[in-house]
C-alpha cells in the first residue's frame, strides 16, 4: 500500500490529524480509571468531599473531552480515507482512459470495472480504519502498560506473562486460520459458479431434464462448502473464550498478589480496582491489532489489483512534436505485420497497397483472415508490428492522437450506444454539433427516417447499450455518429450487416457521392455491401490475396468466387 | 421482459414474518438452537456472578483479612472464570453450527428451487439480482445469524442479571446508571437515524456511480475511437466527488457512535466513582461495592453498544432473507401431466401410456406428429406474441421458420418443450394435449441446439454426455463423430478428458456449436429444435456445422429457426413470420413463386434483423 500514498497528499492533513485526535482521546481514556483510585485512596480515606467532586468533574471533563476527540478523529479519518480512495479512483480511471486496445484486451473491462468500484471502496475503508484502529490499539496498550507500571511495577510484572501468552494464542489461531480461510474462498466461489452456470444455462439444463442432476452437483459443492465453513469458524470462534480466560485468570491473578499488598499497605484498594481495568484495556488492545492485520490483509490485495493498473503503461505513445493536422484522406500500407501483443502468431502479413483520397474500399474474407485487425491499425488503435502507415502522406506515429482519431472516423463491429438521449449520442461525434448538423448526419446514414418518426425526435431515449433500437436502426446511428466528426476517412467494420439491402445500398450511394471527398473503407459479408467500391482487398489468412472491382476479381480471385456463389445460395441477413 | 436491476431495499417491509419464517428453519436443529442459547446464557451469568465476587474479595482486603482465608472465594472465582470460557466457546460453536446448517439449507432449497422455476422468472429478473440474493444476501444472513442470536441472549442477559445485582447492591446508585443508560440509548437512536439516512445516500452515489463506469467502460473501445476520453473523465470526476463526500458523511456517522458510547460510558462511570465515593463516606457502601459496581456499569454498556451497532446489519440482514422467501416463493413450473413415456423392448420402442377414466391405460406410439391447433401467446398480458398459429408436422418432417427478429420464431419453439404456457388454442403430440404430458417425459423426446451455445464445467466427455447420462464412451464418440466434432477434440491435447473452463471458453465458437450438436446427438431425441447460429464461425467449420446438423436432423422431425437459404430450401414446410403470425407458407419453390415476403428476403429486399 506504500506506493500509493502519494495519493493522500490532498487529504494529508486529515490523515495526521485522525490518529492525533485519537492519541487524544485514548490519553483520556487511560487517565479516568486512574482518577478514579484517586478517588478511592484519598477521597475516601481522608472522607474529603470536596477532593471527591473536584476528582470527579475533572474525570467527567475528560470524558467529554475525549468524546469530542473521538469524534473528531472518526471524522477526520473518514475524509482522509474516502479522500484518498476518491484520488486513487480518480486517477485510476484516468489511467484506463488513456489505455490502448492492447491494454484493454489484456487486463479485461469486467476485471477493470471491479477495480473501480469494489477495489477502491475497500482501501478507503481500510484507510479509515488504519488511521484509527492501527493508532489506537497500540497507544491503548502502551499507555495502559505505563500505567499499570507506575501503580505497581512488581504487580505489572503479569503482564510479562500475559501479553506473551495472549500473542501466542492470536498468532496460533491466525496462522491455522488463514489457509483456512482461503480454502473457504475457493469453496464459496465453486459454488457462485454453479449457480452463476445454472442461471445462464437454465434453458440447457431444463431442456434436457437435468433439474435433479444439477441439484445434485450443487449439494455435493454446497456440503463441501458448510463443512469448510465449519472447521473456519470453530477455530477463529476460540480466540474470544480463549482470551476471556486470560484476562479474568489475570485478574484473579492480580487479585491475590495485590490483594496481599492491600493487606500489608503498600497498594492502595483503590488503585488495585484500576489495574483490573488496565488489564482489560492491554489485552483486548492486543487482540484488536490482530484484527486489524485481518483488515489490512484484504486492503494490501486490492491495492495490488489498484497498482496493476497504474503500473500499466499504454501501449500507444505519442512522439514529442506531433503532427497535429490530417492533409488528406489517402492511405498507404508498407511492408506492414501485425501480431497482437502478447502473441507470436502474425495475424497479418506484408501487407502493401495504397488508397487515394476519396476513394471507397472493400475488404471482404472468411472470418480470421484479420479483416478487422487491418483497419484497426489506421486509427492507431494498435501499433504495427513491422512496416508501416501513412496517412496524408505521414506516418500514423508522427501525428496527434487525437488529431488522428478525429480525422479516422472508425464504426466498431461491436458497438454501442450510450444511455441518454439521441442527440447525447450524437454528439460523441461533435461535441457541440447543433441540431442541422445532427439531422443531416442522421439522413446520410438513413437513420432519420425512423427518428423522425418519433415524437420527440432527437431527444428520444436511448437505454443502456441501445437496447430499444433494432440492429439494423443501431447501426444507421454509429454511422451517423461517425459522420458527425466531419472525418477525412471513414471505417466501417461490417456496420451495415443488419440493415436491409435497400437501405444499404443508400448508404453506400451516399458514400460514392454526397461525401465523395471522403475516404470510405467497408469491411462486409455480404458482397452486395461492397460490390459497387471502388476497389475490393480480398484477405486470406491475413495477406492479400487478390485487389480490384467486382468484376475483375470474379475473374481473377478463387475465393472471391466462392464468396460469391455461396452467397448466390445465400445467408439471409446476418 | 423488463430486466432492468432493481435497488435494494434495506429495511425489511415485514420483519415479524420473515423473522418468524427463519425461526422455522431452525426446528432442524433444535438442540443446536436451544443448546447455543443455553451456553451463552451461563457464560453470560458466570460473568455476572464473577463480577459480583469482586465485592467481598476487595473489602476483605481493606479490613486487613488474610488473603488466605479467601482461598475459597479465590477458587469459587476460578470456577466461574472457567464456566465463562467454556460458556461462550460452547455457545458460539453450537451458534455457527445453526447458522451454516441453516443458511446451508437455505441454499440447498433456493437452488433446488430455482431450478424448478419457469423459465419466464428468468426472462423478468436479471441474472446480477438472482447471483446477488444467492452471494451477499445470503453472507449477510450467514453473519447476522452466527452473531445476532447470541449476540441478543448476551444482551438481555447482561442487562437483567446486571441490573438486579446492581438494585441489590444499591438502589440510589442504580438509578443512576439506568439514568445515564437512557440519555445512551437516544444517543443511539439519534446517531442511528443520521446514519440511516447518510447510509442510504452513500449506496445511491455507490450505485451511481457504479452504474456509470460499467456503461462507460463495457463501451470503452467506443470511448476512445470518439476522443470521449476527457469528457468521460470529467462526469467520472463529479460522480466520484459525489460519493467521497457521500461516503465520508455515512462512515462519519458510522464510526462515531463508538467514542460517543465509549466515553458516555466513561461519564457514567465517573458519576457512579463520585456518587458511590459520598456512599462510601456515608457507610451505606463498601469499597468493594464501589469496585464490583464499576465493573458492572463498564460490562452492562458493551453489549448494548455493540448490539446497536449492528443494528443495520441485521435489518439489511433482514430484508436480504425477505428477498430470498420471495425467490423461494415464486411458483414453480406447473406439471399436471398424467401421461408417461414407456419402454417396450419387444414391441420395439417407447410409448406413451395415456391414462384413462377407469384406471385403464392406452397405448399410443411415440412417432413425432406435431399439431398447433390456434394457438395464441403472449409473455405480457394485452401484448400478444404469437396469433392463431396453426401448423402440422409429420414424423421426420423439416419445418424451417423464417422472419424478422421479434416475429415470434424462437417462442413457437419454447412452446412445444412447453417453456412456456399457451394462452389459447392447444398443441398435440401425437395426438396427446402436451398439457397432459408429463413435462420430464416431453422433454426427455426433445433436443434443442441453441444459438448461444452454452456448456458447462467439465470435461468434454461429461458435456456430451449432459444429453444422456447414461452413455458409455464409445456413444459420446460416435455422437461426436456424427456431430463431426470427434476430429477437433482428438487433436486437443487430453481429448476427450480436456476440462472446459467456465462456459466452455477455451474453445471456439465452431467447436462449442460442434459439442452441442454432438450433446443433442446422444439424447437420440423424436423431436429436434435447431437454433441455427447467426455468428459468424469460418468457411471449413461452417461446413463442418452444416453436415454435422444434417446429419442429427435426419429421420427426426425438425423444427429449425433458419437463417441460411441453403437449410430452409430443402425443408418440407417454410414458416414466414411476421408479427406473430404465419404470413406465408410452403415449401422454398411455391413460396419463389407467390413473389411475396419470402422472395423479398431471398432477393435481399427486405431486412431481416
Amino acid at each position: 500500500m506504500r506506493k500509493l500514498l502519494p495519493f493522500m497528499r490532498k487529504y494529508a492533513i486529515y490523515a495526521f490529524l485522525s490518529p492525533l485526535f485519537m492519541i487524544l482521546e485514548v490519553l483520556a481514556d487511560i487517565i479516568i480509571p486512574y482518577i478514579m483510585s484517586r478517588i478511592v485512596d484519598v477521597g475516601i480515606v481522608n472522607q474529603d468531599i470536596q477532593y471527591i467532586v473536584t476528582l470527579g468533574i475533572t474525570m467527567i471533563v475528560a470524558a467529554l473531552l475525549a468524546m469530542i476527540f473521538g469524534i473528531l478523529s472518526a471524522h477526520c479519518g473518514a475524509r482522509a480515507g474516502f479522500g484518498f480512495a476518491a484520488e486513487i479512483r480518480e486517477e485510476t480511471f484516468k489511467r484506463i482512459q488513456d489505455f490502448s486496445f492492447a491494454n484493454l484486451d489484456q487486463l479485461t473491462v469486467p476485471s477493470l470495472i471491479t477495480r473501480l468500484t469494489n477495489d477502491c471502496n475497500t482501501i478507503g475503508q481500510v484507510t479509515m480504519m488504519s488511521l484509527r484502529m492501527a493508532v489506537r490499539a497500540p497507544f491503548m496498550m502502551i499507555f495502559a502498560l505505563i500505567m499499570a507500571f507506575t501503580i505497581n511495577a512488581s504487580l505489572a510484572k503479569v503482564f510479562m506473562v500475559a501479553i506473551p501468552v495472549t500473542a501466542i494464542v492470536i498468532v496460533m489461531v491466525l496462522y491455522k486460520a488463514g489457509p483456512l480461510f482461503r480454502r473457504l474462498q475457493s469453496r464459496i466461489d465453486r459454488v457462485n459458479a454453479i449457480i452463476q452456470e445454472n442461471l445462464i444455462g437454465i434453458r440447457v439444463v431444463k431442456s434436457f431434464n437435468r433439474q435433479s442432476y444439477e441439484e445434485r452437483r450443487f449439494k455435493e459443492r454446497n456440503d463441501d462448502l458448510k463443512d469448510t465453513a465449519l472447521k473456519a469458524l470453530s477455530l477463529i470462534i476460540s480466540i474470544m473464550p480463549v482470551l476471556n480466560l486470560i484476562i479474568y485468570s489475570t485478574i484473579i491473578a492480580v487479585l491475590w498478589f495485590g490483594g496481599q499488598r492491600v493487606v500489608a499497605g503498600s497498594m492502595g484498594s483503590g488503585e488495585l480496582i484500576s489495574f483490573i481495568t488496565y488489564i482489560t484495556q492491554v489485552l483486548v488492545s492486543l487482540m484488536m491489532i490482530s484484527m486489524f492485520f485481518l483488515q489490512f490483509m484484504r486492503g494490501t490485495a486490492s491495492a495490488g489489483r489498484i497498482l496493476e493498473v497504474l503500473n500499466t503503461e499504454s501501449e500507444i505513445k505519442e512522439i514529442k512534436e506531433p503532427v497535429k493536422e490530417v492533409k488528406d484522406g489517402s492511405i498507404i500500407f508498407n511492408n506492414v505485420s501485425f501480431s497482437y501483443p502478447g502473441s507470436k502468431e502474425k495475424v497479418l502479413k506484408d501487407i502493401n497497397f495504397s488508397v487515394k483520397s476519396g476513394e471507397v474500399i472493400g475488404i471482404i474474407g472468411s472470418t480470421g483472415s484479420s479483416k478487422s485487425s487491418l483497419v484497426q491499425l489506421i486509427p492507431r488503435l494498435y501499433d504495427v508490428t513491422e512496416g508501416s502507415i501513412l496517412v496524408g502522406g505521414v506516418d500514423v506515429r508522427d501525428y496527434d492522437l487525437k488529431t488522428l482519431r478525429v480525422q479516422v472516423a472508425f464504426v466498431l463491429q461491436k458497438n454501442t450506444l450510450f444511455s441518454g438521449t439521441i442527440r447525447d449520442n450524437m454528439k460523441w461525434g461533435k461535441e457541440d454539433a447543433t441540431d442541422e448538423e445532427i439531422i443531416r448526419a442522421l439522413k446520410q446514414a438513413q437513420a432519420w427516417e425512423f427518428v423522425s418518426k418519433y415524437k420527440d425526435g432527437l431527444d428520444h431515449r436511448v437505454e443502456q447499450g441501445g437496447d430499444n433500437f433494432s440492429g439494423g436502426q443501431k447501426q444507421r446511428l454509429t454511422i451517423a455518429r461517425a459522420l458527425l466528426k466531419n472525418p477525412k476517412i471513414i471505417i466501417l467494420d461490417d456496420s451495415t450487416s443488419a440493415v436491409d439491402m435497400t437501405t444499404d445500398v443508400r448508404i453506400q450511394k451516399v458514400f460514392k457521392e454526397e461525401l465523395s471527398d471522403v475516404t470510405t473503407i467497408i469491411i462486409a459479408q455480404r458482397i452486395s455491401s461492397i460490390q459497387h467500391a471502388d476497389r475490393i482487398i480480398v484477405l486470406h489468412h491475413g495477406q492479400i490475396e487478390s485487389i480490384g472491382d467486382h468484376n475483375t476479381l470474379l475473374k481473377i480471385s478463387p475465393i472471391y468466387r466462392e464468396i460469391y456463389e455461396s452467397q448466390q445460395k445465400g445467408v439471409i441477413g446476418v | 421482459m423488463n430486466k432492468q436491476s432493481k435497488p435494494l431495499h434495506l429495511r425489511p417491509k415485514d420483519p415479524k414474518k420473515t423473522l418468524m419464517r427463519l425461526f422455522g428453519y431452525f426446528r432442524y436443529n433444535k438442540g443446536l438452537f436451544f443448546g447455543g442459547i443455553l451456553f451463552t446464557i451461563l457464560g453470560t451469568l458466570a460473568e455476572v456472578a464473577s463480577n459480583a465476587m469482586l465485592s467481598p474479595i476487595i473489602d476483605a482486603f481493606i479490613e486487613r483479612k488474610d488473603g488466605r482465608t479467601l482461598l475459597g472465594y479465590f477458587i469459587i472465582m476460578g470456577l466461574f472464570v472457567i464456566i465463562i470460557a467454556l460458556g461462550q466457546y460452547l455457545g458460539n460453536l453450537f451458534m455457527i453450527k445453526l447458522s451454516q446448517k441453516t443458511v446451508h439449507r437455505i441454499r440447498e432449497d433456493m437452488f433446488s428451487h430455482m431450478e424448478k422455476l419457469p423459465i419466464s422468472y428468468f426472462d423478468r429478473h436479471s441474472h446480477g439480482d438472482l447471483m446477488s440474493t444467492f452471494t451477499n444476501d445470503v453472507d449477510m444472513l450467514t453473519q447476522s445469524l452466527e452473531q445476532g442470536i447470541s449476540q441478543l441472549t448476551i444482551s438481555i442477559i447482561t442487562v437483567v442479571g446486571t441490573f438486579a445485582m446492581m438494585i441489590y447492591i444499591s438502589p440510589i446508585l442504580t438509578l443512576l446508571v439506568a439514568v445515564m443508560l437512557l440519555i445512551m440509548f437516544g444517543a443511539i437512536k439519534y446517531i442511528g437515524q443520521k446514519s440511516a439516512v447518510n447510509f442510504r445516500n452513500q449506496q445511491a452515489a455507490l450505485a451511481d456511480m457504479n452504474g456509470y463506469v460499467e456503461e462507460i467502460m463495457s463501451g470503452q473501445k467506443v470511448v476512445k475511437v470518439f476522443n470521449y476520453e476527457k469528457r468521460a473523465i470529467d462526469i467520472f470526476n463529479r460522480k466520484n466527488e459525489e460519493l467521497r463526500k457521500a461516503s465520508t458523511q455515512a462512515s462519519t456517522y458510522g464510526t462515531m457512535l463508538m467514542p460517543i458510547m465509549g466515553n458516555l460510558s466513561y461519564v457514567k462511570y465517573a458519576l457512579v466513582s463520585m456518587a458511590g465515593a459520598f456512599l462510601v463516606i456515608k457507610k451505606v457502601l463498601s469499597v468493594g461495592n464501589i469496585a464490583s459496581f464499576l465493573q458492572y456499569t463498564r460490562s452492562v454498556s458493551r453489549p448494548i453498544t455493540m448490539f446497536s451497532n449492528q443494528l443495520n446489519t441485521l435489518f439489511a440482514a433482514l430484508a436480504g432473507a425477505e428477498r430470498i422467501f420471495n425467490v423461494l416463493d415464486e411458483e414453480v413450473e406447473i406439471d399436471q401431466g398424467d401421461v408417461t413415456l414407456v419402454k417396450h423392448d419387444d414391441k420395439g420402442g417407447y410409448y406413451w401410456k395415456v391414462p384413462k377414466n377407469n384406471e385403464e391405460y392406452e397405448e399410443i406410439p411415440l412417432r413425432g406428429y406435431i399439431t398447433f391447433k390456434d394457438v395464441n401467446f403472449s409473455y405480457e398480458e394485452g401484448k400478444p406474441v404469437l396469433k392463431n398459429i396453426n401448423l402440422h408436422a409429420k414424423p421426420g418432417q423439416k419445418i424451417a421458420f423464417v422472419g424478422s427478429t421479434g416475429a415470434g420464431k424462437t417462442t413457437i419453439t419454447n412452446l412445444i418443450n412447453r417453456f412456456y404456457e399457451i394462452n389459447e388454442g392447444t398443441i398435440l403430440f401425437d395426438g396427446i394435449d402436451i398439457k397432459r404430458i408429463r413435462k420430464y417425459d416431453l422433454r426427455s423426446t426433445m433436443s434443442i441446439v441453441l444459438q448461444d451455445v452454452h456448456l458447462f464445467e467439465g470435461t468434454i466427455k461429461d458435456n456430451i454426455r449432459y444429453g444422456r447420462l447414461d452413455a458409455t464412451d464409445e456413444e459420446v464418440m460416435e455422437a461426436a463423430k456424427l456431430a463431426n466434432a470427434h476430429y477437433f477434440i482428438k487433436n486437443l491435447p487430453q481429448g476427450y478428458d480436456t476440462m472446459l473452463t467456465a462456459d466452455g471458453m477455451n474453445l471456439s465458437q465452431g467447436e462449442r456449436q460442434l459439442l452441442s450438436i454432438a450433446r443433442a446427438a446422444i439424447a437420440d431425441p423424436t423431436i429436434l429444435i435447431l437454433d441455427e447460429a447467426t455468428s459468424s464461425v469460418d468457411t471449413r467449420t461452417e461446413k463442418l456445422i452444416a453436415e454435422g446438423m444434417d446429419k442429427l436432423m435426419d429421420g427426426r422431425t425438425t423444427f429449425v429457426i433458419a437463417h441460411r437459404l441453403s437449410t430452409v430450401r430443402d425443408a418440407d414446410t417454410i414458416m414466414v413470420l411476421e408479427h406473430g403470425k404465419i404470413i406465408e407458407r410452403g415449401n422454398h419453390e411455391e413460396l419463389m413463386q407467390l413473389k411475396g415476403r419470402y422472395y423479398e428476403l431471398n432477393t435481399g429486399a427486405a431486412e431481416l434483423e
